[in-house]
């Protein structure tokens, strides 16, 4: 056991597009594709300066899960990814109606 | 991991066929699936139910299980979910252990040296980021051992939580060589709702103070602030404290909602207190609707 010293935390602003991909344990090819189907919206014009946000870095992550445990294909993670956003907007309007 | 009977995780019959264990698998998998099921047991549900699709769906497994039960295998199989759900908190602020499936997928692919960069969820309390706290965790990293077998070691490490972190934000840190993301997942609070980085929160009012206006304490995650409530105010009305949400380069608002509450009727008293705006009043908060 050992302890690490405090200072050796970095808040991560944007993942790369290669370190993304090592992250998700995926081809970075997968992610590209994730990409041409709207799941994810990096900043930066193109391909090799793509930062990707934590939310996208969120979403790419559900997007694995989603292709290994359910075998969905690109489409259907996007659409699955959309409507989850969705309802989890209006459950939380709902939420905050009901209190 | 459960005794569980694995026919009825699935809901078929013993003698299932394999084209039913799977239809009975892929529904219960939609269902239950951690990111389209927010609920508490999903994810605990989908592991079971993906354990038991690993045995039935193998015929030399299933052969197996049919004849010993839970104990059919030994080590038992591990399901597929990977990490960042399933991972039970405990007060102390204990970080998820990175997950399995996907640190043993990096040692098959170009070995743990060369990619070590780990996973980890990191459950934190609204307070800590909204003022920033030390936390001390405790992680479960794999480590080869000299006949290059993976052995698991444990790492106890203080993590400055950084002020104004949100949701779903990740920290790079470094344990003893090993690269660490840790996502950041903040418990649900009691009182406090986060939204991105606004914070809102109800705040009951009485009748009188709603009508009249008035200057009420208000809990935020800092301590207690005053807060001046219009008059004429309606339930349901939200006020905002711009800025007063996390902090950060853009601060988020906190959004109070009013709650107006009845004092209860308990006495003569209040009964004709009641009565007597029923009379004063003539008020008809339905005719709007004719």
């Amino acid at each position: 056991m050992r302890r690490a010293s405090p200072s050796s935390v970095e808040v991560i602003e944007a993942l790369t597009l290669t370190e993304l991909s090592q992250f998700c344990h995926v081809k970075v090819d997968w992610v590209v594709a994730l990409v041409d189907y709207g799941v994810l919206d990096p900043l930066g014009r193109d391909a090799s300066d793509w930062r990707f946000s934590p939310p996208n870095v969120l979403r790419a992550r559900k997007a694995r899960r989603l292709t290994h445990d359910l075998g969905l294909n690109l489409a259907g993670v996007a659409l699955v990814l959309d409507l989850i956003e969705e309802r989890d907007a209006l459950s939380r309007k709902l939420a905050q109606i009901g209190r | 991991m459960s005794a569980d009977d694995y026919y009825k995780v699935l809901g078929v019959s013993r003698d299932a066929s394999d084209d039913a264990i799977k239809r009975a698998y892929r529904k219960l998998a939609r269902k239950y699936h951690p990111d389209v099921n927010t609920g508490a047991d999903a994810a605990q549900m989908f592991q079971t139910v993906s354990e038991a699709y690993d045995v039935l769906r193998d015929p030399e497994k299933r052969a197996a299980y049919d004849q010993y039960g839970a104990d059919w295998q030994n080590p038992r199989p591990q399901a597929s979910w990977d990490g960042g759900f399933g991972f039970a908190p405990d007060d102390m602020g204990r970080a998820g252990a990175a997950d399995f499936d996907d640190i043993f997928k990096a040692f098959g692919s170009g070995g743990f040296a060369q990619r070590a960069v780990q996973h980890v969820r990191l459950e934190v309390d609204l307070e800590d980021v909204f003022a920033g706290a030390r936390k001390r965790v405790e992680l479960r990293l794999p480590q080869l051992d000299q006949q290059g077998r993976v052995v698991w070691r444990t790492e106890t490490l203080d993590i400055d939580i950084p002020k104004g972190l949100s949701e779903g934000q990740h920290l790079r840190l470094q344990a003893d060589g090993t690269e660490l993301i840790a996502e950041v997942a903040v418990k649900p609070h009691p009182i406090f709702r986060l939204d991105g980085r606004d914070i809102s929160v109800d705040l009951p009012v009485t009748p009188w103070e709603a009508a009249l206006g008035a200057r009420v304490a208000m809990p935020t995650p800092s301590g207690k602030v005053e807060i001046r409530v219009p008059p004429n105010a309606r339930s349901g009305q939200k006020l905002r404290l711009k800025g007063k949400g996390l902090p950060g380069a853009v601060a988020g608002d906190l959004f109070a909602t009013l709650l107006i509450i009845n004092p209860p009727v308990k006495s003569a008293e209040a009964k004709e207190l009641y009565e007597k705006m029923a009379r004063e009043f003539r008020f008809d908060p339905r005719r709007a609707r004719e």
